[in-house]
């Protein structure tokens, strides 16, 4: 019961942030300290890692190309698949990290009773789910730079707007923020739908879908239905980036839930399978395909 | 370390990434808005209140506009009732930007801090403001 392990860890640290800032009045825990804790574990934590992974041997380089390879001239190769020069390889990582192009040939195997046979199908849902989640965190990321920022850049504001074009409502709806928590919803019924997926997660596979689920409703929450003071967010947030932290009064307890996940989230990204967004570059340089997919 | 140059690149652009709001922020030091309520509609008033409580507006005025403007125009209800049992006449120009006329010095000057630009003065007229003083 991986999931209902995680999914109780996460209610776990809700209910943390909760008591300690509605109980115990912790502000300048879950406000400054534990965020800053939080961002130096990450960004050492991750650094760390790529050092301790560079370290391994690699005595063989495996190719994972699976395109015809270049030879005699008059044989086409697949100049992306298996790329010969450098431009080559650069096209190859980016369609990969951009577009999870190894993803788009994934495959569903059935076993058919006629037979019995092994059959074969195309399988695109998890190449859109995962393509899905991946953009809207990023852009959500990239939005969430208006907090840190000022003034804020011309490409956050852009984004922000375009993100908002539908003009729906008062704080307008993000497009982003929706889509993002329908992928993960998404990512985490197919864990428990599909037995083959289902017997092979852990509880480290739900942990990041539930924390990234709870901070994705955090904030949807915060931003449309518990609304709070968004300018003292921002002096808070813009305090701990210009390194001048405080904590203004009267900021309402879901932005400190939604931080105290956000700060969880950061801390334990090193140690967990989200690693792979530094994994996937040296993989797709190099040689092997990434262990781990969400 | 194996591929040595290749890894240093890649962490010192993820370390680039990762520390942007702190270095684009070093010796900043940014002033917070002060919305201003000297109009003189709120000078006149005796006691100055908002519609609803002003930890209310600083949280909930976008929605509460959008809430006037359906309650206006799809429903037709042009009064609203305050949780503290006030009534207020809905309307945009006439009641908001009257009391608020200054949106330069009030509305912008929390909107341009949070970054947020609302479309309605696409159509609505912004206030003329009589004295551009700073
Ligand atoms: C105390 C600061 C403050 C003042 C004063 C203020 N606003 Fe805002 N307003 C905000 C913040 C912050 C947001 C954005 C909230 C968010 O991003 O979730 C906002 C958002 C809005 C939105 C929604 C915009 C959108 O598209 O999401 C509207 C409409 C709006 N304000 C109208 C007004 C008007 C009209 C005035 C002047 C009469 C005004 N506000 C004065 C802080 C303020
Ligand atoms: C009758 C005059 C009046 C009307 C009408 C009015 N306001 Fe206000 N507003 C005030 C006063 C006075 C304050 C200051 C309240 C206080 O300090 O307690 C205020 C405060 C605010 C604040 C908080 C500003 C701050 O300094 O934090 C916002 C936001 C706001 N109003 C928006 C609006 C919006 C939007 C409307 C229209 C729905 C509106 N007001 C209608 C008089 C008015
Ligand atoms: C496309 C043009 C347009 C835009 C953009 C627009 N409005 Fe309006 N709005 C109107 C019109 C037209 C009316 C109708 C006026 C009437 O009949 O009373 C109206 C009426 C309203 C009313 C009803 C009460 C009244 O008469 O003032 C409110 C409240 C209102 N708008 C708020 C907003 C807010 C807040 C925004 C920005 C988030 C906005 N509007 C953006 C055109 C617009």
């Amino acid at each position: 019961m991986g999931a209902l392990l995680s999914f109780f860890v996460v209610i776990v640290l809700v209910l943390l942030a909760l008591a300690g800032i509605k109980g115990a009045g912790l502000y300048v825990l879950f406000g400054t300290v534990i965020p800053y804790a939080a961002v130096a574990t990450f960004i050492l934590g991750v650094i760390l890692r790529v050092i301790k992974w560079s370290r391994s041997p690699v005595p063989f380089h495996i190719p994972t190309t699976c395109g015809q390879e270049k030879s005699l001239p008059w044989i086409k190769y697949s100049k992306l698949e298996s790329p010969a020069g450098t431009l080559g390889v650069i096209g190859r990582m980016a369609l990969e990290v951009l577009l999870f192009r190894s993803l788009f040939r994934n495959l569903k195997t059935e076993l058919r009773n006629d037979g019995p046979r092994l059959a074969y199908g195309s399988n695109k849902w998890l190449w859109l789910g995962g393509l899905a989640f991946h953009w809207s965190m990023l852009i959500v990321i990239i939005r969430h730079l208006r907090f840190f920022t000022h003034p804020v850049p011309f490409l956050v504001k852009i984004i922000d707007s375009l993100d908002g074009f539908l003009q729906i409502g008062a704080p307008h709806l993000m497009i982003t923020g929706v889509v993002l928590l329908l992928a993960l919803t998404y990512l985490f019924l197919r864990r428990v739908f599909i037995p083959q997926v289902r017997y092979i997660s852990l509880p480290a596979d739900y942990l990041p879908l539930f924390l990234l689920m709870g901070i994705a409703t955090s904030g949807i929450l915060m931003r449309y239905f518990f609304k709070v003071d968004i300018i003292k967010v921002k002096e808070l947030t813009l305090g701990l980036a210009s390194l001048n932290p405080g904590i203004p009064s009267g900021i309402g307890v879901i932005f400190y839930i939604h931080l105290f996940l956000i700060s969880s989230l950061f801390a334990y990204f090193p140690f967990s399978k989200l690693m792979h967004m530094g994994g996937v570059f040296s993989s797709v340089l190099q040689e092997t395909w990434p262990i781990t997919a969400v | 370390m194996y591929d040595a140059g290749k890894i240093l690149i890649g962490l010192i652009i993820f370390l680039a990434f990762a520390t942007f709001p702190f270095y684009s922020n070093m010796g900043k030091a940014v002033a917070k808005p002060d919305p201003k309520l000297d109009t003189p509609v709120i000078q006149q008033m005796k006691v100055k209140q908002c519609v609803e409580s002003k930890e209310f507006m600083r949280a909930e005025h976008m929605q509460l506009l959008n809430n006037w403007r359906d309650a206006a125009l799809r429903r037709g209800e042009r009064l609203y009732k305050g949780s503290d049992g006030r009534i207020t006449e809905i309307s945009f120009q006439n009641q908001c930007l009257r009391c608020h006329s200054n949106k330069k010095k009030f509305c912008d000057e929390c909107h341009s801090y949070a970054a947020v630009k609302p479309y309605c003065w696409d159509c609505h007229i912004a206030p003329k403001e009589a004295n551009n003083e700073h």
